[in-house]
C-alpha cells in the first residue's frame, strides 16, 4: 500500500537486458533470520533459474524455504528480522539485489508478479476490487480513471469472472474462494509481467475450484509466454504443470529435475520418500511408507547433510560432510552422496 | 442389525439465517445438512468427502451431540442419541470422541499434554481412579507414538504432526468405539500425514474403532475408508464400498470430483479426461431445486428441476441420487 504515499513512478527504461541471460537466475543466495532464541538459517544456497514460457515447480513442505525463496527474488522479504546473507538474484541478466529501491519497484509488477495462497488476506478488504486493480494501472502507466476501470474489466474478462463489468465495483468480502483467486491473478497480470510467483495458488481451494485455477494459470502463461514459478507442497499439482522441479529441505535445494525424470525415478531419498508416503486415489494402500522423524529446526540445522537424521540410506560420510551438488545428467542434480547409486538401483 | 453401531436416518441440521439488531428476524436457513442417511459398522471407517460448505463437519458436529438437530434421528448400538439424558447421556459422550482438523487451536495453550490427555478423566472419573491417572496418560503417549516423558510440557513445543497425536490421545482417553475425525491430516506435510494416517490405522485394529472419517482429500479418504459417503450441499450424493465409488462411479458429482484430483504421474499429464465443472457450488441458504448438483451439472435436463432424485440403487450395486446414474471409471 505505500505506492499510495510514494510519487507517480511511471514506466522508465530499466537496465538493458543482458542477451543470453536467462529470465531468472538465483545463485547462492543465503538468507536468516535473527530472532530472539538464535540465528534461524533460512536458505543455505539456494540456486535456479527460470526460462520464459517455463514452469518450475518449487516443492517443499513447511519450514523448507521455499516462500522465502520468493520474496526474496520480489524484495518483499521482511527486513529485519530477515538478512539476505549472500548470492544473486538476475532478471535479465541484471543484478536485483544491488538495484536500487526504485528500480526494484519497476520491475515489481511489470517484470515479475506474484499471487499468494491467502487471497481474501492478500486483498485488502475496504476497496473494491476494481480499486485495487486500477491502482496499479494509475500509478505505474498513469492511466486515467476511465481507461483504468476499462482496463480492470478487461482483465476480469480475461480470468473469466462472469459479469466483470459489476464485480468490479464488488468488494473482496463478495466474492467466492475461487472468484478471489482469479481476481488476485488478474491484479497481478495488469502490468504484464514476464514472470509469475505463484505462491500455493490453489492450496485454500476445493478440487474442483483448483483444477479451474491451475487450467486458467496455464492458459495465460502458455498465451503471454511468461516464466512460472509455482511453490507447492502438492505432488499431484507438481506432476500436472511443471516443467521443471526444484525439491527443497531445510533451505537447500536438494534435488533439480525434469518432471518425468523425477517422478519415474527420485534422486534424492527425501524426494523419493516424499513420493512413497503419497496415499494413492488409485489404489487402497495397506500401510503408507513414511519418512521417520520431523523436518530439523532451521535454528539447529544437522551436520553434513541436514536430511541425514530421517534418511534410511544414511552412512557415516553423510554425517559430516555436506553432499555436493552431483550432476546426474543434463538438467539433474541432486545433493545427495548416493545419488548415482540410488538413480541406478 | 447389530452389526451397525451408528444408524444415522433423514438427519437434517438447519441453521436460521437472522437480521435485526434488537429484535432478530429470521428471513432463511442455512440448510447444512438436509436429510443424510448412513449407517456405521462396527470397526469400520466411513469416510465422508465433500467440497467446502458440503455439510460435512456439521454432522460432525450433530454426531457428537455439540449440535442438536433440526430433525431426523440417530441410533447408537440401537437407541435414539437423540433422546439420550443423564447418565446414558454421560456414557455416550464417552463413547463417541472426537479429532479435529487444526492442531493449533484445538489444544489449550496454557494446559500441559499431561493435563490436555487427562482432562476427559476429571469428568468421568469411574474410567481412571485418581491414583492411577498419570499412568494412564502416559500409556497414552506411547500408544500415539509420542515420548511419554513429555508429560509435562506445552502444546507450543511440539510440531503440528505431534499436536495431531495428542488430539488423538486425548481422544483416546476414555477408551471410545467411536471417533470421528474431521480432516485429522488436512493441515500437516505430506511426510507427518502419512505416519498420522497409519497410526490411525494401527489405533483401529488395535482398539476396535470404528471411524466416521471426513476430509476434502479423496486420496486420504480413499488410504483408510472401507465405504465411503459424497456429500454435496448437505446431502449424501452417492454412497459405496471404497471400491464401488472409486472405480465405478456412477453420479456425475463424484465422477467430477474424482477426475479433478490432480494425479502424481507426469506420464498420464493430457491423457487423463477431466471434467471440469463451471462455476461455485450454490448457496446453501437457496440450494436449486430438485437435484442440488443440477445448476454445475452437464447431464441436467428438465427433470432434474422438477423432481429431487432419490438416494438409491439404480445402475449399480451401490446408491446413487441422479436420475441418469451411469457407470463411468475416472481414476487411472
Amino acid at each position: 500500500m505505500s505506492a499510495n504515499t510514494e510519487q507517480s513512478i511511471m514506466d522508465s527504461e530499466g537496465a538493458e537486458p543482458v542477451p543470453g541471460a536467462p529470465l531468472l537466475e538465483v545463485k547462492d543466495l543465503f538468507v536468516e533470520f535473527r530472532t530472539r532464541d538464535g540465528v534461524s538459517k533460512v536458505l543455505n544456497g539456494v540456486s535456479y533459474h527460470v526460462e520464459a514460457g517455463e514452469t518450475l515447480a518449487v516443492l517443499g513442505e513447511s519450514g523448507s524455504g521455499k516462500s522465502v525463496t520468493a520474496q526474496t527474488i520480489m524484495g518483499i522479504l521482511d527486513m529485519p528480522p530477515g538478512h539476505i546473507m549472500g548470492g544473486s538474484i538476475k532478471f535479465h541478466g541484471e543484478e536485483l539485489l544491488k538495484a536500487s529501491d526504485k528500480r526494484r519497484r519497476e520491475v515489481r509488477g511489470s517484470g515479475i508478479a506474484m499471487i499468494f495462497q491467502d487471497a481474501l488476506s492478500a486483498l485488502n478488504p475496504v476497496f473494491t476490487v476494481g480499486f485495487q486493480i486500477e491502482e496499479q494501472l494509475r500509478l505505474r502507466k498513469g492511466m486515467s480513471r476511465k481507461d483504468a476501470r476499462a482496463r480492470a474489466i478487461e482483465l476480469l474478462d480475461l480470468v473469466k469472472i462472469p459479469g466483470a463489468k459489476r464485480r468490479v465495483r464488488q468488494y473482496p468480502h463478495e466474492f467466492s474462494g475461487g472468484m478471489r483467486q482469479r481476481a488476485m491473478i488478474a491484479m497481478s497480470l495488469a502490468l504484464d509481467p514476464e514472470m509469475l510467483i505463484a505462491d500455493e495458488p490453489t492450496t485454500a481451494l476445493d478440487v474442483t475450484v483448483q483444477a479451474q485455477i491451475m487450467d486458467l494459470l496455464k492458459e495465460l502463461q502458455v498465451e503471454r509466454n511468461m516464466g512460472m514459478i509455482l511453490i507447492t507442497h502438492d505432488l499431484g499439482v507438481v506432476a500436472e504443470v511443471a516443467d521443471r522441479i526444484a525439491v527443497m529441505y531445510a533451505g537447500r535445494i536438494v534435488e533439480q529435475s525434469d518432471a518425468l525424470s523425477l517422478y519415474r525415478k527420485p534422486g534424492h531419498p527425501y524426494t523419493k520418500g516424499l513420493l512413497e508416503s503419497l496415499p494413492r486415489l488409485d489404489q487402497r494402500g495397506q500401510e503408507l511408507m513414511t519418512i521417520k522423524g520431523l523436518p530439523p529446526s532451521l535454528l539447529k540445522i544437522p551436520t553434513g547433510c541436514p536430511f541425514h537424521p530421517r534418511c534410511p540410506m544414511v552412512q557415516d560420510v553423510c554425517k559430516t560432510d555436506v553432499p555436493p551438488q552431483h550432476r546426474l545428467m543434463p538438467g539433474r542434480m541432486s545433493a545427495c552422496h548416493f545419488a548415482e547409486e540410488l538413480i541406478s538401483e | 442389525m447389530t452389526d451397525n453401531i451408528l444408524e444415522v436416518r433423514d438427519l437434517v441440521k438447519h441453521f436460521p439465517v437472522k437480521v435485526g439488531v434488537l429484535f432478530k428476524r429470521t428471513v432463511g436457513h442455512v440448510r447444512a445438512v438436509d436429510g443424510v442417511s448412513f449407517d456405521l459398522r462396527r470397526g469400520e471407517t466411513l469416510g465422508v468427502v465433500g467440497e467446502s460448505g458440503c455439510g460435512k463437519s456439521t454432522l460432525a458436529q450433530v454426531l457428537m451431540r455439540l449440535e442438536p438437530p433440526t430433525g431426523g434421528s440417530a441410533k447408537f448400538e440401537g437407541r435414539d442419541m437423540f433422546a439420550m439424558k443423564g447418565p446414558e447421556l454421560r456414557k455416550l459422550r464417552r463413547d463417541i470422541q472426537i479429532v479435529l482438523q487444526d492442531p493449533y487451536t484445538s489444544l489449550n495453550p496454557r494446559m500441559t499434554v499431561g493435563d490436555i490427555i487427562g482432562e476427559p478423566f476429571e469428568i468421568h472419573p469411574e474410567v481412571a481412579p485418581k491414583g492411577s491417572r498419570a499412568k494412564k496418560v502416559r500409556e497414552l503417549l506411547d500408544v500415539v507414538g509420542l515420548n511419554p516423558e513429555h508429560i509435562n510440557r506445552y502444546p507450543h513445543q511440539f510440531s503440528g504432526g505431534q499436536r495431531q497425536r495428542i488430539g488423538i490421545a486425548r481422544a483416546l482417553a476414555l477408551r471410545p468405539k467411536v471417533i470421528v475425525c474431521d480432516e485429522p491430516v488436512s493441515a500437516l506435510d505430506v511426510s507427518i500425514q502419512a505416519q498420522v494416517m497409519n497410526l490411525l490405522g494401527d489405533l483401529q485394529s488395535e482398539f476396535g474403532l470404528s471411524y466416521v472419517f471426513i476430509a476434502h482429500d479423496l486420496s486420504v479418504v480413499r488410504h483408510l475408508s472401507d465405504r465411503v459417503a459424497v456429500m454435496y450441499l448437505g446431502k449424501v450424493v452417492e454412497i459405496g464400498t471404497e471400491q464401488e465409488i472409486y472405480e465405478h462411479p456412477t453420479h456425475p458429482y463424484t465422477q467430477a470430483l474424482l477426475s479433478a484430483v490432480p494425479v502424481p504421474d507426469p506420464e498420464l499429464r493430457g491423457q487423463r479426461q477431466i471434467i471440469r465443472l463451471e462455476g461455485d457450488v450454490p448457496s446453501p441458504v437457496d440450494p436449486p431445486s430438485g437435484c442440488r448438483f443440477r445448476t454445475r451439472c452437464w447431464k441436467a435436463q428438465d427433470i432434474c428441476a422438477e423432481e429431487e432424485p432419490a438416494l438409491i440403487t439404480r445402475v449399480a450395486a451401490h446408491p446413487s441420487a441422479c436420475h441418469f446414474a451411469e457407470e463411468k471409471s475416472v481414476v487411472p
